[in-house]
């Protein structure tokens, strides 16, 4: 590790998130085909993108499941831990009082997490219903495609924050190197996340 | 103040367990807007509501999704595109797309509900009613029912004649006042307002006149033939 850097994702934690991400990305590339009508007329071949499409979506719940479960169990649990535990500087900051210490994590970051999980468990339910649905009636629902787009729309909202915080805010964006490298520097994690013991 | 040590600030309290509850609470709310999802929504976008007139421009498909079953879609050459109009009857023929536009015209607003849940209110189509369309190849008192195949294939469906001559069915070729887009079907589709999206044909290019209805794309794969909005494919209400 360079001086002055400290740790702040494991390599694991680190492939969970690239891999969630280009899966979000596949999925909402092939979705817009399916979704959008002029999208839909332009590419065609809609049989082949929703094969795409669905297939893509198992494959990357699984690749998720997967690597935290083969590569590092013990730590996602407690990175799973880190991220549920909120202290009373989490509530404060959230509200705008102090102290407002934050831990590895930040409040807005933890909240983040919770709502992407909530969000790809609710994608999957509904992706399996639309697809069930389609060849029974006992799984179809007038609603599963207004939540299947609802979440669309609201995991864009999540996305444009995030990228903003990861790419352009200047306090901020030097944690996509925590995300790239793994590493952040030492000053800016103290600033930060002055409750985060980096010993650790 | 900011630089306060770790632990040094105040009484310890017990940390709350907020990350599953805002997970859990989310999945819960998701799962449940099974039920009210679209009770919901009708209600932002219902035509009552000022909200709609604000939101529906913004949403990209202006409701519709397009649905198809072949690798490609459908490509319309007036030069060369025929109507077929055939099986029991005294005249087959063969319409041009000029010649079917010179039919009495009939023009309606309906609504649009797709059997997976989606609805799109309020859309202007323009074309014949089958009365009018059929007036000239004259059904035989033996047909019962027609059959529309589509472009695409192999899609194909069936109306009985007593459906196709509900007043508010057409063979459409304008939507919302323009020529219909290759993705709605065109030239001609099938709109039969009160029956889910399946049955209405898209790309249709020959309407055989058969004894009774039969089992279309869907219907082959486990929907139902007489696919009435709210009544059908296990539905009790729209």
């Amino acid at each position: 590790m360079k001086p002055g850097y400290v740790r702040r994702f494991s390599r694991t934690e680190r492939t969970l998130h690239w891999v969630n991400a280009v899966g979000f990305f596949l999925l909402l590339v092939t979705g817009l085909i399916l979704y959008l009508p002029t999208l839909s007329a332009d590419v065609g071949r809609r049989p082949l993108i929703k094969n795409i499409h669905f297939w893509g979506g198992i494959g990357w719940v699984s690749a998720l499941i997967l690597i935290a479960v083969l590569f590092d169990p013990r730590g996602i649990l407690r990175t799973a831990r880190e991220l549920d535990l909120f202290e009373r500087e989490d509530i404060n900051w959230l509200s705008g009082r102090r102290p407002r210490e934050q831990d590895r994590f930040n409040a807005g970051q933890k909240l983040n997490a919770a709502l992407t999980a909530a969000f790809l468990v609710l994608f999957l339910v509904s992706g399996l219903l639309l697809w069930a649905g389609e060849q029974d009636t006992r799984f179809r629902f007038a609603s599963t495609v207004i939540l299947h787009d609802g979440l669309l729309y609201a995991s864009l909202a999540l996305l444009v924050g995030h990228l903003y915080l990861a790419l352009i805010h200047p306090a901020t964006r030097h944690a996509l190197r925590g995300m790239t490298v793994g590493t952040v520097r030492e000053d800016w994690a103290r600033r930060h996340h002055a409750r985060w013991d980096i010993r650790e | 103040m900011d630089e306060l040590a770790p632990g040094s600030a105040g009484e310890p309290q017990a940390p709350r367990r907020i990350g599953r509850g805002v997970f859990l609470g989310t999945v819960a709310g998701g799962l449940s807007s099974l039920w009210w999802g679209k009770a919901a929504w009708s209600r932002v976008s219902g035509t009552i509501s000022p909200v709609a007139g604000a939101i529906a421009p913004i949403l990209p498909t202006q409701g519709w999704r397009i649905y198809t079953v072949a690798a490609t879609m459908p490509v319309f050459d007036p030069a060369t595109w025929r109507l077929r109009i055939g099986g029991l009857v005294e005249q087959p023929q063969e319409l041009t797309y000029d010649q079917l536009r010179a039919l009495p015209q009939a023009s309606q607003v309906s609504v649009f509900h797709c059997v997976t849940g989606w609805t799109v209110d309020g859309v202007h189509w323009r074309g014949v009613r089958f009365k009018d369309l059929l007036a000239q190849a004259k059904p035989l008192a033996s047909a019962g029912a027609l059959e529309f195949v589509s472009a695409e294939k192999p899609y194909f469906d069936f109306l009985t004649l007593d459906q196709a001559m509900l007043p508010d069915v057409l063979l459409a070729w304008e939507m919302d006042g323009k020529p219909l887009l290759q993705e709605h079907g065109a030239p001609v589709r099938v709109v039969i307002p009160d029956m889910y999206g399946y049955k209405n044909v898209k790309w249709v290019e020959e309407i055989n006149l058969v004894p009774r209805a039969g089992n279309g794309y869907w219907e082959l794969l486990g929907y139902d033939r007489d696919a009435w909005v709210g009544r059908s494919n296990g539905y009790t209400s729209a």
